[in-house]
């Protein structure tokens, strides 16, 4: 690797993140530009940004996002945090139980968003905000749960039998010493859960049942796109990818140990 | 008492993945062998229909439509993230982490936004066209919005973040003095590369491609914003079996076809990765 010529590694690193980076960078200047065209820059203003706070469809979905993206998160740490506390208590790992943990991470979008769609159609269940949370707890609970888990990999188990030793109940534990070492990694994977409900799609979009009352920020956004394009979907845009890099960088800064895959 | 402890741990998070994933799975699993209804219902009683139907010409063309598309993506970006990974592991150690969290950063900010990004690219008054006429290009430019190639630049762009990050790991733990050794023993850079450090990275490769293969196959979003229904993939065929042509029978054995490939191919990864690991040791 050393040896790898230094110019064309340089040229391909400035050709690949200009790939990446260019086209969000021009939605985020076109948010501040007066006329709104990508073709012409009629000066700076921030007036799509006033016309996004006083458009009450955009505010109303803002809100339903923020309710499905905190109450699926406390839910999705939670079960996330015990879930992986308990496989790496458990010496013998299952095959099975890897599959299970690991496959809402990978399972086609689609595929979970229409199996959710019949499932609570055919048990007459009506959908509405509370169906998606339902469904982003199931893919939340995996993420969280494989941040937390990586912590565990370098985890000190002894402290754990010293505690017990001393007559700690196992909740006590728990609570006193196992969750203060792990809380780093637990609010680094509850961050990422929260960006990946705030930005996702296919399943709210199955899930979400009929009528506007519980459409989520992206499904507005979707709506934007296909239906008629107005400047303000690029202040909306900033807004949204400016969460998902806070929120992103905050669980990086927390967890060493790397988004999963990392 | 001991061994009890970690079930009581794991029973709400498996609990509700049972409930919320494994039942409506299976339900999708029965559903596809139903008949559907005279009104878009679904009647009770068993039939190969719809798994029959998948292979109609019809079907299987969008079928193959749909992996020739997919599988173009994940070609494209595994050699792009490749080519990125292998840079970020040349540049100095300490800069490494950021580079590699800068790649992966787009990969978690939202999806339709980076796909409407290339709407604004590619429409017929937008950026790229414009920026032309700027350079003095004069004539009719191609279509370039709502074409099949607009979706495979959607899905490489929207999944290239996790192909560097899959092949940066094992370039980062390749040991230094492997590649040394053959450049020692007279191997040009490029047989070095082609016989030791490329054999070695397979692993990443597999991963990075199953994984652009397996989500664009299934994806609705960019060739409905990017192709613009100029073609169908399996996708928006699920998405209409559901959402308006009202079969879910046949939308369910659509999507029992899509995770049979996605098993297909988490199982080749498997190999691939075990294969290339069996190499090392021996």
């Amino acid at each position: 690797m050393r040896n790898a010529p230094l110019p064309l590694m340089l040229a391909i690193l400035a050709g690949v993140f200009a790939f990446l980076y260019l086209p969000i960078s021009v939605l985020v200047a076109l948010s501040f530009n007066d006329g709104g065209l990508p073709t012409a820059w009629t000066g700076f203003s921030t007036k799509w940004y006033g016309a996004l706070f006083a458009n009450a469809d955009i505010m109303g979905a803002a809100l339903n996002t923020l309710i499905v993206a905190v109450i699926s998160t406390i839910l999705a740490t939670l079960f996330g945090t015990l879930l992986a506390v308990g496989v790496e208590i458990r010496r013998r790992k299952g095959r099975f139980l890897e599959t299970l943990i690991f496959a809402p991470m990978i399972i086609p979008d689609i595929v979970l968003a229409i199996a959710l769609l019949s499932f609570f159609s055919l048990l007459g269940v009506t959908m509405g905000l509370h169906t998606i949370i339902l469904a982003h707890v199931v893919f939340n609970l995996a993420f969280v749960c494989s941040v937390v888990r990586a912590r565990l990999k370098t985890f000190d188990w002894s402290i754990v039998e010293a505690s017990t030793d001393l007559g700690a109940p196992t909740f006590t534990t728990l609570r006193r010493v196992i969750i203060p070492v792990l809380s780093p990694a637990i609010i680094a994977g509850a961050l990422l859960a929260f960006t990946l409900s705030v930005d996702e799609f296919v399943i709210a979009f199955f899930t979400a049942g009929a009528g506007r009352a519980s459409t989520t920020l992206p499904m507005q956004i979707y709506a934007m796109i296909r239906f008629g394009v107005t400047p303000e979907i690029n202040a909306l845009a900033t807004i949204v990818m400016g969460i998902s890099v806070l929120a992103l960088t905050l669980s990086q800064r927390l967890n060493r140990g790397g988004l999963p895959g990392q | 008492m001991r061994d009890r402890r970690p079930l009581f741990l794991m029973t709400p998070a498996l609990a509700w993945l049972t409930a919320f994933m494994v039942v409506p799975c299976l339900l999708i699993l029965a559903l596809a062998f139903f008949r559907r209804g005279l009104y878009g219902g679904i009647d009770y009683t068993l039939t190969w229909e719809n798994i029959a139907l998948v292979f109609d010409p019809l079907y299987a063309g969008i079928f193959l439509k749909s992996a020739w598309i997919a599988g173009l993506s994940a070609l494209i970006a595994v050699i792009l993230g490749y080519a990125a990974a292998y840079a970020i592991a040349a540049m100095p150690r300490r800069h490494q982490p950021l580079l590699l969290f800068f790649a992966v950063l787009p990969f978690w900010s939202n999806y339709l936004v980076r796909t409407y990004a290339w709407i604004v690219l590619l429409n017929r008054e937008g950026l790229i066209v414009h920026l032309a006429r700027l350079l003095g290009f004069e004539g009719e430019l191609p279509r370039m919005l709502y074409t099949e190639t607009a979706v495979v630049i959607g899905l490489v762009y929207n999944y290239l973040p996790f192909v560097i990050l899959a092949c940066y790991a094992p370039l980062s733990r390749l040991n230094p003095e492997v590649t040394e050794a053959s450049r020692d023993l007279g191997a040009s850079p490029w047989t070095t590369f082609r016989r030791v450090v490329l054999p070695m990275t397979v692993p990443g490769i597999a991963t990075g491609f199953t994984f652009v293969f397996v989500l664009s196959i299934g994806n609705f979003v960019t060739p409905a914003l990017l192709g613009g229904g100029q073609f169908q993939m399996i996708g928006n065929l699920v998405y209409a079996q559901f959402l308006t042509a009202n079969d879910w029978p046949f939308g369910a054995a659509l999507s029992i076809f899509l995770i049979a490939i996605m098993m297909g191919l988490l199982t080749l990864q498997t190999f691939a990765s075990e294969k290339a690991s069996g190499g090392r040791n021996a």
